[in-house]
C-alpha cells in the first residue's frame, strides 16, 4: 500500500485533497433536499455543519460521501466528480463515518477496525502486515487498544463510537467526514468524541466535516462553520464571524442572545424561549 | 497523505509495537478457531458420509467399502456403493453445500437471520418452475432443470421489485418473501391438484425435498454448476464482509453496493435453484446452516466455507437418519424440516422479546 502511506517524511503526495461542491442538487424523490449549494471544505481544519432538523446537512455530508447521487451539480475531489471516480479510489481519500451504524452481532474491536481497510485491498493484495499496522495506529490513536479483542455489544455507548471513529480512521483517509458522532452520546463522551477528532486534525492535519446538533460545541470545536437552512447554505466562516442572534433566528427560528463561553472564548448561544426569563438586561 | 504516514520513528515506537502485535493476536485466534471448525466439519462429514456409504439392506463393513472404493470390490459391492449409494451421498452433500452458502449468503446480505431462500420463496419459485414444466409440459430431465432455475430468478425478481423502495431493507425483503413464498406454494398446490396420480408422485419430489431418486446422471449438472458457484461464492465473501456493517459503510469504504449485492443475490438465487433441481427444497438446510456455523466458529464474518460444510453435513446425516435410524423411512426434506422448523419458533419467539423482529 505505499502509493497511500509513503514511508519516508516529506514524500511527493504531500499536498493536501481539496473537497468542494458545485451547484450541488440533491433530493429524495423529487423534493429537492440541497439547492444550489457550493462550497469548499477547507483543508486541514474541522468543518462544522450546523442547522435545524430538516434542513439537509445529513444529505449534503452523505451527497459529498456519494452516498446520494446529484440531481445536479458536482462534489469535487480535486476537481474531480467523485462520482466520476473508480469508488475505491475516493474511498482511499475520503471516508464517512455514517449516522448510527449498526454492527454485526459478535464481531470485536479488531475485526470491525480491519473491515475499514477493504478500499487497500483487493482480488490479488490480501491482507499484510501494512495493514496490521494501520489497525494498530488506528486503535491507538483512539485510546482502544486494550479493548482490541472485545465484543462491540459488550461495549459503552462511547467506546463503540471511539471504535467505529478507529474503523474510519482504519481507512486511512486524509478526509473523514462525521454524521452526528456526538447524538447519542452522554455530555462527557461528546466532548471526549470532539476531543479525539481535534486531535487526529491537530496531529495528522486530517481534514474533517462533522455534522452535529449542539450549537454550543460545535461553536468551540469549528475553526469553519456552515449554517445551513432549506438546503442553502445561510452563513458560513469562522464561528465568532458567523453566529450571531440574527444567524440563529434566521437558521433555527429561535431567538437568543449569543454571549462568549467563559472557556473557550467562542460563541455560545443562550436560547430565549417564553418560560423562565428573568427581567431581560 | 504524508500528514497521514506516521514517521519513521513512531511506527517502531513502543504503543504501536504492542498494537500490532494485539491486533496480530486477535486475528490469528479468530483464524485458527475457524480452521479448527472447519477441520472438524470435514471429520464429521466424512464419518455420515462413510455411514451413508455402508448402512442399507446391503450393509457392508469399512474394509469392504476401502476396497470398493479403490475399485477392488465385488460386481454386488461395486453397484450398490458405486452405482446406487456414492451417488445419492455426493448429491446430498453438494445440495448440502449449495443451500448453505445460499442461505449465509442472503442471511448476511440482508443483515436478517430469516432471509435464507427456503423461507423467502426462492426454493419454492424453483419448486413451482420445476412442477409447472413436468405437469404443464411434460418436459423432463435437464429441462427441468432450467425451469427450475426459472421459476427461481422469478421469484427473486418479484420479491426485488415489490420490496424495492430506492433502496433495499432487509426486513421489507423478507416479508414480501414470505408472500411470495405462499403464492409459489399456491401454484405448486393448484397444478397438483389437476395432476393424475402417476404425475403427482413424479412432482411429489418438489414438495418435501428428497434424494430418492438420485443418480450419476442427476449428479453430474450439479456438479458442474457447485464447479462454477461456489468459487465465485466465495469471492463474493470480501463484499458480504463490509455489506454487513450496512449499506452506508459499505459505500464509505469503496464498495459498489448496488452492483456487489445484485451479484451476491444472483449467485444465492442460483445455489439454491440448482440444489432444489437436484433434490427438491429440502427444507431449513438453506436457514440453519449459516447461525450454526456462526455459533461455532463464534466468527462474526459471513462464514462462508463453515456454513457450506454444515450445510452439506446436515443433509447428509439427515438422509442417513430418514433411511436407517428413523422406524419409518422418510424423505430427507421431513427430517430436515423436523429439526428445523423449531429452531425458526424459537428464533421468532427471541426476536420479538428482543423487540427487533426479527
Amino acid at each position: 500500500m505505499s502509493e497511500t502511506r509513503p514511508l519516508v517524511e516529506g514524500a511527493p503526495d504531500a499536498r493536501p485533497h481539496r473537497l468542494e461542491t458545485q451547484g450541488l442538487v440533491l433530493s429524495y424523490g423529487d423534493r429537492p433536499v440541497v439547492d444550489d449549494l457550493s462550497v469548499t471544505i477547507p483543508d486541514g481544519r474541522i468543518t462544522v455543519i450546523v442547522g435545524a432538523n430538516g434542513c439537509g446537512k445529513s444529505t449534503l455530508l452523505r451527497g459529498m460521501a456519494r452516498l446520494v447521487r446529484p440531481v445536479r451539480g458536482a462534489v469535487l475531489l480535486d476537481g474531480k466528480s467523485v462520482h466520476d471516480t473508480p469508488s475505491k479510489e475516493v474511498a482511499r481519500v475520503l471516508g464517512l463515518l455514517p449516522q448510527a451504524p449498526v454492527a454485526p452481532e459478535g464481531i470485536t474491536v479488531t475485526d470491525l477496525v480491519g473491515r475499514g481497510r477493504y478500499p487497500h485491498q483487493g482480488w490479488f493484495r490480501q491482507w499484510g502486515a501494512a495493514d496490521d499496522e494501520a489497525v494498530a495506529h488506528a486503535l491507538a490513536a483512539t485510546g482502544t487498544t486494550e479493548l482490541a479483542d472485545r465484543r462491540i455489544e459488550d461495549m459503552s455507548g462511547g467506546q463503540r463510537q471511539r471504535v467505529w471513529i478507529a474503523m474510519a480512521l482504519a481507512q486511512e483517509t486524509d478526509l473523514l467526514l462525521l454524521d452526528e458522532p456526538t447524538t447519542y452520546l452522554d455530555l462527557s463522551h461528546q466532548v471526549d468524541v470532539l476531543d479525539l477528532l481535534t486531535d487526529l486534525n491537530r496531529e495528522r492535519g486530517t481534514t474533517i466535516v462533522v455534522v452535529m446538533h449542539d450549537l454550543n460545541l460545535a461553536c468551540r470545536y469549528a475553526d469553519h462553520m456552515i449554517a445551513m437552512a432549506e438546503g442553502a447554505v445561510a452563513a458560513e466562516g469562522p464561528p465568532s464571524e458567523v453566529v450571531t442572534p440574527e444567524l440563529v433566528q434566521r437558521v433555527f427560528g429561535l431567538e437568543s442572545l449569543v454571549v462568549a463561553d467563559p472557556v473557550s472564548q467562542t460563541p455560545t448561544v443562550v436560547p430565549i424561549g417564553r418560560h423562565h426569563c428573568a427581567e431581560r438586561v | 497523505m504524508t500528514a497521514y504516514a506516521p514517521s519513521a520513528a513512531s511506527r517502531t515506537s513502543g504503543i504501536a509495537r504492542v498494537g500490532v502485535r494485539s491486533v496480530r493476536r486477535v486475528r490469528r485466534h479468530a483464524r485458527t478457531r475457524s480452521t479448527t471448525v472447519c477441520l472438524g466439519l470435514v471429520v464429521a462429514l466424512v464419518v455420515v458420509a462413510g455411514a451413508g456409504l455402508v448402512l442399507g439392506d446391503f450393509p457392508l463393513t469399512l474394509d469392504q467399502l476401502v476396497a470398493t472404493l479403490l475399485g477392488q470390490g465385488t460386481t454386488a459391492s461395486s453397484f450398490i456403493v458405486l452405482g446406487l449409494r456414492l451417488p445419492r451421498v455426493l448429491t446430498g452433500l453438494l445440495v448440502g453445500v449449495c443451500f448453505g452458502l445460499s442461505g449465509t449468503t442472503f442471511q448476511n446480505l440482508l443483515r436478517n437471520p430469516l432471509a435464507s431462500p427456503d423461507i423467502i420463496g426462492i426454493s419454492y419459485g424453483a419448486s413451482a418452475g420445476g412442477v409447472l414444466a413436468i405437469l404443464l409440459l411434460g418436459w423432463t430431465g435437464m429441462a427441468v432443470s432450467g425451469a427450475a432455475l426459472g421459476g427461481a430468478l422469478v421469484s427473486a425478481g418479484l420479491i426485488y421489485a415489490l420490496a424495492w423502495r430506492g433502496g433495499l431493507s432487509g426486513y421489507r425483503f423478507v416479508l414480501v418473501g414470505v408472500g411470495v413464498s405462499a403464492l409459489m406454494l399456491a401454484v405448486v398446490d393448484y397444478l397438483m391438484t389437476r395432476a393424475d396420480v402417476y404425475e403427482a408422485t413424479a412432482a411429489l419430489v418438489w414438495l418435501t425435498g428428497s434424494l430418492n431418486g438420485s443418480s450419476a446422471t442427476q449428479l453430474e449438472p450439479l456438479a458442474l454448476a457447485c464447479l462454477v458457484l461456489v468459487p465465485l461464492t466465495l469471492l463474493s465473501g470480501r463484499a458480504l464482509l463490509v455489506l454487513q456493517l450496512g449499506d452506508d459503510v459499505a459505500a464509505s469504504v469503496g464498495l459498489r453496493v448496488e452492483a456487489a449485492r445484485l451479484v451476491a443475490i444472483v449467485l444465492g438465487v442460483m445455489l439454491a435453484a440448482v440444489a432444489t433441481a437436484a433434490a427438491g427444497p429440502v427444507g431449513f438446510v438453506a436457514f440453519v446452516a449459516g447461525p450454526i456455523a456462526k455459533r461455532l466458529t463464534r466468527g462474526s464474518g459471513p462464514s462462508l466455507v463453515p456454513a457450506a460444510l454444515v450445510g452439506a453435513v446436515v443433509v447428509v446425516l439427515s438422509d442417513v437418519a430418514g433411511q436407517h435410524l428413523l422406524p419409518v423411512e422418510l424423505p430427507v426434506g421431513v427430517v430436515t424440516a423436523a429439526v428445523g422448523a423449531p429452531y425458526l419458533l424459537w428464533l421468532l419467539v427471541r426476536s420479538n422479546r428482543a423487540g427487533v423482529g426479527g
